[in-house]
C-alpha cells in the first residue's frame, strides 16, 4: 500500500505509489497519442467537402428507397433458397472437414504433439484469418462465379471456427471415462468412439448451430463477388442505383438474418 | 430386465446397442427424413459447371504455387500503404466503437436502465449485429464516400453490436449485493456506476476489447472490396490481375499479423481475467 507523507508529517492513504500511478498516466499518454494520430491519418484521407454533405445524401437515399419495391420479392426466393444451401451445405461440409482437424490438434487426441499438432493449428489459423469474402474471391477467381465457389468459401472459413472450438471442446473432457473404456481392452477407434464421442457431441450440436447461425449472414454478402446467393440481386440492383429494391433485400436480409439466429438460439437452448 | 438378471444363460444372446443420440424415434427418423430430402433438393439445385471447375484447378495449383514464392517486392509501397491504412482504422474504430458501446451496453443491460431506454438500446444492437459490415460498408461509402473514414465508421458500428451486447449481458449478471452496497453509502448514480458496477465489469470489457480489436483487423481486410479502404482493394486488384504471387503476399501478411494480435491479445486476456 503507498503512503504519502505530507510536510506536517501526517500519513495520507493513496491507492498508488508515485510509480505506478506514472507507468498508468504514461501509458493512457501513448494511447491517446496512438489514437490522435490514427485519426490524423484517416481525417488527411477524406475529402471533407463530401462529409458536410452527407446529411443530405443520406436522406436522398433515404427518400429514392421508400416505399421499398414490394413486388420484387417474388424474384428473391430463388437467390434465398441459393443462400440458405450455400450456409447449411457449407457447414457441413466445414464439419467434416474440422472434425478430423479438431482430433488432430486436441492435445489428448493428436497422434503427435511435435509434428501433427502444429500443422493442424496452421490449418485452424490460416483458415480462421482469412474473411470468408477473401477466400469466395479467390474461388471465384479458380473455379469461376456461381454458388458452388460460395459453398467452398464459406465452408473453408468454417473449418477454422469449428476446428477450434470442437479442440477446446475435446480437451476439457473427463478422462475417467476415456480410461474406463481404455480398461475393457477397446481399441484405439472404440475409445474414440464410446469414450470421446458422446462426451463432445453437445459442443458438436451446439458449435454447428452456432456457426450455421453467422454463415447465413455471411452468405448474403458473397454474391457482391460473384459466389451466389442474394448478395448477387443487391450488386445487381445497387449497380443500376434501384434503391426501392436494395431497400426491399436488405429488409429481406434482416428478415433471414433475425429467424436463423432464434432457430440457433432455441436449438441451442434445447441441447444445453 | 428381470428375466435377464434371473437367468444369466440368457445373457450374450441379446446384443447391446449403443443409446441413440436423440431419443424419441418418430423425430430421429423424421428429423433423418428431413435432412434427406432436403439434401436431395440443395444438390438439385446447384448447378456445377465441372468443366469450368475442372479448367480452374490448374489456376488453383498455381495459387498454391505462389504461396510457396510469395511476390513481396513489386507491389510493395501498395501493400505496405494498404496495411498502415487497415491497422489505423483498425485501432480508431475499437477505440470509438468501445467508448461510444459503454453507455449502450450500459443501456442494454435491463437491470439498471428503464424500459424505454433498454428498447432502444436493444434496438440498435440488434440491427448493428444482423446486418454483415460488407452491407453497413456500402451505404457508408454510398453516404460519406470512398475512403477509410466509411471503413473507420462501419467498423465502429459493428463493434458497438458486439461490444454492448456483451458488456450489457455481463452487467445483467453481476454481483447485486456490491452494487446496492454502494448505493446504502448513499452514492449517486455515477458513483454507483463508477463503484458499484464498473470494476466488475472492467475485466470482461477489456477482454472483450482486445478480442474485438483482432476481429476489426480482419474485417478491415475485407472492406477495402468495396472502397470502404483498407488492404482489400489492393487484394481485389491482384485477383483481378491474376498475380497471385502478390495476393499470396498480402495473405501471408495478414495472417501474420492475426496470428500475433491473436497470441499478445491471448497474453493480456490471461492477465486481466
Amino acid at each position: 500500500m503507498a503512503v504519502r507523507e505530507l510536510a506536517s508529517g501526517q500519513k495520507v492513504w493513496m491507492r498508488r505509489d508515485q510509480w505506478s500511478q506514472l507507468t498508468i498516466w504514461f501509458t493512457w499518454f501513448v494511447g491517446v497519442a496512438i489514437f490522435v494520430f490514427c485519426w490524423q491519418q484517416i481525417s488527411s484521407s477524406t475529402t471533407w467537402f463530401f462529409i458536410w454533405d452527407a446529411p443530405r445524401i443520406a436522406d436522398d437515399i433515404i427518400s429514392r428507397s421508400m416505399p421499398p419495391d414490394w413486388l420484387y420479392v417474388n424474384k428473391l426466393w430463388w437467390p434465398l433458397w441459393d443462400t440458405i444451401n450455400i450456409a447449411t451445405l457449407g457447414t457441413a461440409l466445414a464439419l467434416l472437414m474440422a472434425v478430423p482437424v479438431a482430433f488432430l490438434a486436441a492435445r489428448n487426441t493428436t497422434p503427435s504433439a511435435t509434428f501433427i499438432r502444429p500443422i493442424a493449428l496452421l490449418i485452424i489459423v490460416s483458415s480462421r484469418s482469412i474473411n470468408s469474402l477473401i477466400w469466395a474471391l479467390l474461388l471465384v477467381a479458380i473455379i469461376g462465379p456461381g454458388v458452388f465457389a460460395g459453398l467452398i468459401a464459406i465452408a473453408l472459413r468454417s473449418i477454422g471456427f469449428c476446428a477450434k472450438l470442437l479442440y477446446e471442446a475435446i480437451e476439457e473432457i473427463d478422462h475417467d471415462q476415456v480410461e474406463a473404456i481404455t480398461a475393457t481392452g477397446a481399441s484405439r477407434w472404440q475409445v474414440m468412439a464410446y469414450g470421446i464421442v458422446p462426451q463432445i457431441m453437445p459442443a458438436f450440436a451446439g458449435i454447428t448451430v452456432f456457426r450455421w447461425d453467422i454463415n447465413i449472414r455471411e452468405s448474403t454478402v458473397l454474391g457482391l463477388v460473384g459466389a451466389g446467393g442474394i448478395g448477387l440481386q443487391m450488386q445487381a440492383s445497387l449497380n443500376v442505383l434501384a434503391w426501392p429494391r436494395v431497400a426491399l433485400i436488405l429488409f429481406v436480409i434482416l428478415i433471414a438474418v433475425i429467424i436463423s439466429e432464434w432457430v440457433s438460439a432455441k436449438v441451442r437452448g434445447a441441447i444445453i | 430386465m428381470s428375466t435377464a438378471i434371473a437367468a444369466p444363460e440368457f445373457v450374450g444372446t441379446r446384443k447391446w446397442r449403443k443409446p441413440p443420440f436423440i431419443e424419441s424415434k418418430l423425430l430421429r427418423h423424421g428429423l433423418l427424413l428431413i435432412t434427406i430430402v432436403y439434401l436431395i433438393a440443395a444438390f438439385g439445385s446447384i448447378d456445377v459447371n465441372w468443366e469450368r471447375v475442372y479448367l480452374g484447378l490448374e489456376r488453383g495449383w498455381k495459387f498454391i504455387v505462389a504461396f510457396s514464392r510469395p511476390d513481396f517486392i513489386s507491389r510493395w509501397s501498395d501493400i505496405r500503404d494498404g496495411m498502415i491504412e487497415s491497422i489505423i482504422m483498425t485501432i480508431a474504430s475499437t477505440v470509438v466503437g468501445v467508448l461510444v458501446s459503454i453507455p449502450i451496453g450500459l443501456g442494454a443491460a435491463r437491470n439498471i436502465a428503464p424500459l424505454p431506454v433498454y428498447l432502444i438500446c436493444r434496438a440498435v444492437v440488434a440491427i448493428s449485429r444482423a446486418l454483415h459490415e460488407i452491407i453497413i460498408a456500402i451505404l457508408m461509402v454510398a453516404i460519406f464516400g470512398f475512403g477509410p473514414l466509411a471503413g473507420f465508421i462501419t467498423l465502429s458500428f459493428a463493434t458497438i453490436g458486439f461490444l454492448s451486447k456483451l458488456l450489457a449481458e455481463d452487467i445483467e449478471s453481476m454481483d447485486k449485493a456490491q452494487a446496492e452496497a454502494i448505493k446504502a453509502t448513499g452514492g449517486s448514480w455515477p458513483q454507483w456506476i463508477n463503484y458499484g458496477v464498473q470494476p466488475q465489469v472492467m475485466p470482461r470489457l477489456i477482454g472483450l476489447s482486445i478480442y474485438r480489436l483482432d476481429i476489426n483487423f480482419r474485417e478491415s481486410a475485407v472492406l477495402g472490396l468495396v472502397g470502404a479502404g483498407g488492404i482489400g482493394a489492393t487484394l481485389n486488384t491482384a485477383f483481378d490481375r491474376y498475380e497471385f504471387d502478390t495476393a499470396a503476399a498480402i495473405i501471408i501478411t495478414i495472417i501474420l499479423i492475426v496470428m500475433a494480435l491473436e497470441y499478445t491479445s491471448g497474453i493480456i486476456r490471461a492477465r486481466v481475467q
